[in-house]
């Protein structure tokens, strides 16, 4: 058993496992945590199939950003979790089987006979020189071009959905109004008054 | 040294085990976009497996504008997730028949 290979289960073992408990932890802020134990070591399982540019990107976008937003969302929100895992032992066979069957169809398409060793070779590993980020870049920027600009008119379409959704008008809070102040008059603010000079006393 | 069908068939397990969590916690949204979450991670590993082992790069260019799209679509899901705990004080899956569905 080579070192790839041992480093192979490894990462496979602790990806199964942090899977499991995302599924079956009681606190959903748990539940968070090991998600990103998940996405780490995926990552690792990435760099060992020389995605180097996705490994990284996953663990700084994912990781970095939407998991931290669940983390936020998660402790936000005041969540009592005893209604939420009602008929959790009640769903458990009915969840299982339906993974396991899942799982026998993927093994018997996905298994060693189409896809094993003999099945597939085993490419080379590339070069020192090698770079992965090259590559992408490559093709991210000639034949998908198009596809790139539609993600990022997604990602414009995510930022804009995401704040109308959340954003409210709160009437008690204090804030300027710019308009307002520009257009105001003199005879809003300074007003004056005729009266008579007083007498000097004494 | 490793075969192609290792990682596919861990791709199995992470999407057999997604599939059950949503079986398991159908009444809390956010283990349900957690599982979500889970099932795009075992795709993207099949894309990343089948794009070293057939040498085409054209399967982690995917696997990229697939990163993009969960961003965007658990960015969308929190903010409704927020807006609904702040207009109904639950996230309950069974709470929420306000449509009758």
């Amino acid at each position: 058993m080579g070192f790839e290979r041992f480093v192979f289960y490894v990462f496979a073992v602790i990806l199964v496992y942090a899977a499991a408990r995302v599924i079956t932890v009681r606190n959903p802020v748990h539940a968070v945590l090991h998600l990103v134990l998940a996405f780490f070591t995926c990552a690792g399982l990435w760099l060992l199939l020389e995605a180097e540019f996705l490994a990284i990107t996953l663990v700084l976008v994912y990781v970095g950003a939407v998991m931290v937003l669940f983390l936020f969302v998660v402790m936000m929100l005041d969540i009592n979790v005893s209604p939420l895992r009602e008929g959790f032992v009640k769903y458990l066979p009915m969840g299982f089987v339906v993974a396991l069957l899942i799982f026998a169809e993927m093994f018997m398409v996905l298994g060693v006979k189409n896809f094993g060793a003999q099945a597939v070779a085993i490419p080379e590993r590339h070069g020192a020189d090698y770079s992965n980020t090259r590559e992408i870049g490559n093709v991210l920027y000639t034949d998908y071009v198009y596809p790139f600009e539609i993600a990022s008119v997604i990602l414009l379409v995510a930022i804009i959905a995401a704040i109308a959704l959340t954003m409210r008008r709160r009437p008690d809070t204090r804030s300027q109004d710019p308009v307002a102040q520009v257009a105001v008059r003199r005879e809003d603010r300074v007003r004056l008054v005729k009266m008579k000079t007083e007498e000097k006393s004494g | 040294m490793i075969a192609l069908s290792d990682y596919l068939i861990l791709g199995a397990i992470l999407f057999g085990l997604s599939v059950a969590g949503i079986f398991l916690n159908r009444k809390n949204v956010i283990i349900l976009l957690m599982a979500i979450e889970l099932m795009l991670l075992a795709v993207n590993m099949n894309f990343i497996a089948f794009s070293y082992f057939l040498g085409d790069i054209a399967g982690q260019v995917f696997v990229f504008f697939i990163l993009t799209v969960a961003a965007a679509e658990a960015a969308i899901g929190l903010a409704i997730l927020v807006v609904l705990f702040r207009n109904r004080q639950t996230i309950n899956v069974d709470d929420l028949d306000t449509m009758k569905g």
